[in-house]
């Protein structure tokens, strides 16, 4: 245990336990809350950003991991990061300082619970992307759900109720479909001599040694469960139908949240559960879940470019480009995945920055009704030129941030089908028509209602927000290989385990199956963290597909 | 050889010269800001000298010359350099490029003079410069294509530069959308070269081209795709049929703009593209009979649509899609260097022609309608003068610039080894057009009695920032050409042959493809095999020239002779007129039966009968059905945060309740 590097447990209960100072600070003492609160998370940022010196590329094992006794023998605190989590781990510590940075005037009811809501979010979202153990992802997943709630129903616009609870259905129908799906693995690793595990590197190498022998329709139905908790999350179509309310009704920092970092729960979790998994029932799904994604993507787009609401045209926007990862995700290709989670990472800075945007014009005029606005332009040429560019960032415009992602993700969709990066190319085209009709509408032209003759220019601390985000999306279009380097570990084992051509019947074969040496928990704690890792484990999976 | 190592210095500058102006302009008096974009625009044009000087010490073996930076993208085997090449395509491209883009710069210095956000124009103006060069420098298709989107944004931005007047902003859009509609294609277009090649550097996919024979691809008709599809977004970006609706509302931009990047250079990069990717074109025979069509197709139909236009920059606009249909129809019959050829002339006169027109609007107040002008000719004289070289040039007059290279496309179409004789005859008919519309513009415009309020518009002549480059241009409209004068007496096109080692060096057969590029000379000289007064006399009274004169003469009948006729032809013909007036309600027709119906279906279909409907009504459904077999429901909705989060803290506890006993249930 003392050889262990704790960086990853001190980034994700820095915000929880830090946040336990704003509960020292009287209620009225706004200026201090939002301090600390800022003070907080920008130290988390800073000590995030370790994990890049910490991260070894070429590594396709977890690091920084961390493993010890919790509840039973069944139960651990099992953590770590890889290249796929890793940038996920560190948007959301981007994330944070700014979306309380955007709420500095515009929460004024309840501002502690504000505050400490976001840094408990950030804790629970962090513990998602780092856990290694069903029993702990689900409870920091369910975690994530509560003060999202809040926030919404709370801080949240005039029918904040009707959206909060239709959020909270939506994602606790998903929620209980996965958790059955974990008990119910759980109770397979059983049957494994001194099983019983709720480990997910363990239980992956069980699946794909065969250990744990999965007829395809058990399979399957796993599977489903998992994903349709997943693709709520997302949304994918037509699970979709939560998020625009959730984003209108949401105040800004919620939907920075939301659209930067939680949806990519979803995503995240497809790639870490639902593929390595069941790849047999992902292959099987994938012609179903590719077609529900395009159409998404189109979908999202059409009903995008004629709301009227500016924020829910964002929020649609986000099923277009969300479609993109997901069908990046079921195409099973190393370029395609890079693709998804350099995606995941692009469109939360973009879709994050618009809100951010959006939020400004908001704490101004107290509407998104884009009939509202109208030659924008004049009264705050600053903020809108930042938008301009953020929009462009979002419709895909080479060499920002969202044209690699995209690009990627089409280059590596077409190696596995045609047709779909045929089809899926169309969300360019119409990216740039909602995106520039919408930004016509609201910041182009002349000054068309009255009121909006006098709006302040962004102000000091809105320019801090914007130059990051504009930083950021700069920086991310042309140094793209310093992200997809260290994702290519990951991707490549990730290839080689969903790569299952016949392999069903390979775990079916009994003498093909290789007794777990010792599968016993105190084996694997005294063994450096790596050996709960999948590098041990894909030379076996490979031997497997090649008796 | 410092430039030639450090190409990315050409780029790097008037990227420079954006930022600087673009952040800090704002506060700037008007010289600091022309020696910014100026300066940066005329560096980059001087490293470009540099660079072609040292390029033509290099041996043929070490062209193209290609230098890779860094690393942009990378992803399993799909790998995007940073990397800029140099050949002799791109040499001319370079030079037109850095030479119109600083004539343009000049010249917006007093055309600009008076407009708000000066800095900002400027900005946008070195940003598309920085663009450009990336576009013709690219040494693979994905940085192209970054270049090639980067140039359709400063177009957006520098169309929609009056933000305030709707129809502006309007057409930047439609420009911007309509050429995406394109890129769909390109887009495609790339993921199929990948897919192919494994590769997306130029010099490696032509590697690969050499070392197969055609049929390995022909069989699969992989290269017929890739060619097809890459030519939608040459379709898209050079405004041909069609996807052409874009670049006659995008003259609703500052006139400098159209000038630059709606004649000479942005529009011209689906012709590059085209030119760049020769030896995928050339293997693929329908690609290349659907690229003469399409060419052929657009020359004619948009000249037609020219002819009765009263704006005097819409006039050009068509003109610019006509004539950029010349330079398919020359790439489409195999004549690549003819095509470039005409591309370079062109950006010489067309760029001509439209500076000249913002010198007569600056000169009218603004008003762009030629039924308001007449008779500037003694008002304006260097205006006319250069606009005069430059119609002449466009109209095919021999000895001027665009005769030698409409006359190699028109040659190639009718003789060469793709010879199509529909395709000859349209682009012949379109060239009278050609001659017709431009006259008639001159004469409308400059000659006749005034037809403004000469107590309210005061007519002068513009500045000298204004007038020089309209002189550099004129200059260059007369002898832009003479590259190929010799080949008129059966001599050598020296711009084919300074062009010919990248039309050849991956050719089908380089026989052929010699044949092609040298087939006016070549062919003709076979044939009569004469002393070079028959050869100069051959294309001196060819049809080309014939059909130009005519063009001239009608004009001259129309206009100037008998100034009735128009109208009472227009009553006669009232039919055909109404349709080109309207140009052939091509904009409504697609306003009906493609933007209608989607925002159409969008909003009634899919957002409130999909969405709001199905979905939404399905989850509320179930959500009313729990509600109400659970009671007392009314009290969640009481919008009290705190009861409400006593609902929650309910629901987590029901969920621990029924993980417990799952859990029991497991164990």
């Amino acid at each position: 245990m003392g050889t262990q590097s704790h960086l990853l447990s001190v980034i994700v209960f820095l915000p929880l336990l830090a946040s336990g100072a704003l509960l020292f600070l009287r209620s009225e003492d706004h200026v201090w809350i939002r301090r600390t609160a800022l003070t907080i998370s920008l130290c988390e940022f800073a000590i995030s950003l370790r994990l890049l010196l910490s991260f070894q590329m070429g590594d396709a094992t977890y690091q920084l991991a961390e493993y010890s006794d919790w509840i039973g023998t069944a139960i651990h605190y099992h953590i770590g990061i890889d290249g796929l989590s890793l940038f996920l781990v560190l948007l959301t510590t981007f994330l944070t300082p700014l979306s309380i940075l955007c709420s500095w005037n515009s929460i004024h009811e309840n501002v502690k619970g504000f505050f400490l809501a976001i840094l408990v979010i950030e804790t629970a979202m962090l513990g998602v992307f780092v856990s290694l153990d069903l029993f702990l992802f689900f409870l920091f997943w369910e975690m994530t759900l509560i003060p999202m709630y809040f926030m919404i129903g709370i801080w949240g616009h005039d029918r904040r109720i009707y959206a909060a609870v239709k959020f909270i259905l939506y994602t606790m129908f998903g929620s209980i479909l996965m958790l059955v799906a974990i008990l119910w693995l759980y109770n397979l690793s059983k049957t494994v001599p001194n099983g019983g595990t709720f480990d997910l590197p363990l239980l992956q190498s069980y699946l794909q040694r065969g250990v744990i022998a999965l007829p395809p329709q058990t399979e399957l139905w796993l599977f489903l469960a998992f994903f349709l908790a997943f693709a709520i999350k997302v949304p994918l179509f037509p699970l979709h139908t939560w998020l625009p309310d959730a984003h209108t009704e949401a105040p800004t920092a919620g939907s920075v949240i939301l659209a930067g970092v939680m949806l990519k729960l979803g995503t995240y979790g497809m790639m870490r559960f639902c593929l390595p998994l069941f790849p047999g029932a992902a292959h099987r799904a994938a012609g179903v879940i590719g077609v529900l994604a395009i159409i998404g993507i189109i979908y999202g787009a059409l009903v995008a470019t004629i709301q009227p609401n500016f924020k829910r045209l964002i929020a649609y926007t986000s099923v277009s480009h969300l479609g993109f990862v997901v069908l990046a995700i079921f195409s099973f290709t190393t370029i395609s995945f890079q693709g998804a989670i350099y995606q995941m990472i692009s469109h939360g800075v973009s879709t994050g920055a618009l809100f951010l945007g959006l939020g400004m014009i908001y704490d101004r005029r107290h509407t998104y009704e884009i009939k509202e606005f109208g030659g924008l332009v004049n009264p705050m040429p600053v903020l809108m030129a930042f938008f301009l560019f953020i929009a462009l960032s979002s419709l895909a415009l080479p060499p920002l941030n969202g044209f690699i992602g995209e690009f990627l993700i089409l280059i590596g969709v077409f190696q596995f089908h045609h047709a779909w990066a045929a089809f899926a190319s169309s969300g360019a085209v119409l990216s740039a028509i909602y995106l520039l009709w919408s930004y016509q509408r609201v910041a182009l032209g002349e000054v068309t209602v009255e009121k909006n003759r006098t709006l302040s220019d962004a102000s000091a601390r809105e320019r801090v927000i914007l130059v990051t985000v504009a930083l950021a999306i700069l920086f991310m279009g042309l140094a793209s290989p310093l992200f997809t380097r260290r994702m290519e570990a990951t991707t490549d084992n990730l290839v080689r385990q969903t790569q299952i051509e016949g392999a069903p019947q390979n775990a079916k074969s009994p003498a093909r199956i290789v007794p777990p040496a010792d599968p016993s928990a105190g084996n694997i704690v005294a063994a450096p963290p790596s050996n709960t890792s999948h590098a041990r484990l894909v030379p076996v999976a490979e031997a497997q597909v090649n008796p | 050889m410092p430039i030639l190592d450090h190409l990315w210095i050409i780029i790097a500058l008037p990227l420079l010269g954006a930022a600087i102006n673009g952040l800090l302009g704002k506060n700037w008096s008007k010289p600091v800001v022309n020696a910014v974009g100026i300066g940066s625009v005329s560096l980059a044009f001087f490293s470009v000298v540099e660079a072609v000087r040292e390029f033509s010490l290099l041996s043929p073996d070490q062209i193209p010359w290609i230098r890779s930076y860094f690393t942009w993208i990378t992803a399993g085997q799909f790998k995007v350099d940073f990397a800029l090449q140099i050949d002799q395509l791109t040499v001319v491209m370079l030079l037109v490029v850095t030479f119109v883009g600083l004539l343009v710069h000049i010249y917006s210095t007093g055309y600009m003079a008076h407009e708000e956000g000066y800095y900002r124009f400027f900005a946008y103006l070195n940003l598309f410069v920085f663009f450009m060069l990336i576009l013709v420098l690219a040494a693979n298709v994905v940085l192209m294509f970054v270049g090639w989107e980067g140039v359709g944004l400063c177009s957006y931005l520098l169309v929609g530069f009056w933000f305030l007047k709707q129809s502006a902003i309007s057409a930047g859009k439609k420009a911007f959308i309509t050429t995406r509609v394109g890129d769909l294609g390109f887009t495609i277009g790339i993921l199929l070269t990948f897919w192919t090649f494994h590769t997306v550097d130029f010099v490696a996919i032509f590697q690969q081209l050499v070392g197969k024979p055609a049929e390995a691809f022909a069989a699969t008709g992989v290269l017929t795709a890739i060619s097809l599809l890459l030519f939608i977004g040459a379709i898209g970006k050079s405004a041909q049929i069609p996807l052409y609706v874009w670049l006659p509302d995008a003259m609703e931009g500052p006139t400098p703009v159209s000038a630059l990047i709606h004649a000479a250079t942005m529009v011209t990069a689906g012709v590059y593209m085209v030119a760049r990717m020769n030896p995928v074109f050339s293997r693929a025979p329908f690609a290349m009979f659907v690229v003469a069509l399409i060419g052929a197709l657009t020359a004619f139909f948009a000249a037609t649509i020219g002819l009765v236009q009263t704006d005097i920059k819409k006039v050009l606009a068509y003109s610019t899609v006509s004539q950029l249909g010349y330079m398919f129809l020359g790439l489409g019959v195999g004549a690549y260097a003819a095509g470039v050829f005409h591309l370079m002339t062109h950006a010489f006169f067309k760029g001509l022609l439209f500076l000249a027109a913002g010198s007569v609007i600056h000169a009218m107040n603004g008003d762009q309608e030629m039924g308001h002008m007449g008779g500037l000719r003694t008002k304006i004289p260097i205006t006319f003068w250069c606009m005069f070289i430059a119609t002449l040039a466009i109209a095919g007059i021999p000895g001027f610039a665009g005769f030698f290279s409409k006359d190699e496309i028109l040659d190639a179409a009718g003789s060469g080894p793709h010879a199509n004789l529909w395709f000859y005859w349209l682009g012949l008919i379109g060239a009278g057009l050609t001659s017709f519309y431009m006259f008639r513009l001159i004469f409308l415009t400059f000659f006749g009695q005034p037809r403004y309020d000469e107590h309210k518009v005061h007519v002068h002549e513009s500045p000298y920032s204004m007038t020089v480059p309209l002189i550099c241009l004129a200059i260059l409209s007369t002898c832009g050409g003479w590259f190929a004068a010799p080949h008129l007496v059966g001599g050598t096109d020296y711009f084919e042959r300074f062009l010919h080692p990248v039309f050849a060096a991956y050719s089908v057969n380089p026989g052929i493809e010699q044949g092609v590029s040298l087939a006016g000379a070549a062919g003709s000289a076979g044939e009569i095999a004469s002393s070079p007064m028959t050869e100069l006399f051959h294309a001196l009274t060819g049809w080309p020239v014939i059909i130009a004169l005519l063009g001239l003469l009608v004009a001259w009948w129309f206009y100037i002779k008998s100034p009735d006729t128009p109208k009472k032809l227009a009553q006669s013909l009232s039919g055909p007129y109404t349709l080109l007036l309207h140009k052939y309600w091509i904009d409504e027709l697609y306003h009906a039966v493609i933007v209608a119906p989607l925002l159409w279906i969008s909003t009634n279909i899919l957002w409130h009968v999909v969405d709001e409907g199905a979905i939404d009504g399905t989850v509320n459904g179930v959500a009313r059905g729990l509600r109400e077999s659970g009671g007392r429901v009314r009290e969640i909705q009481s919008g009290n945060a705190r009861s409400y989060a006593t609902w929650v803290v309910v629901g987590a506890a029901g969920v621990t309740v029924l993980m417990l006993v799952l859990w029991t249930m497991v164990r």
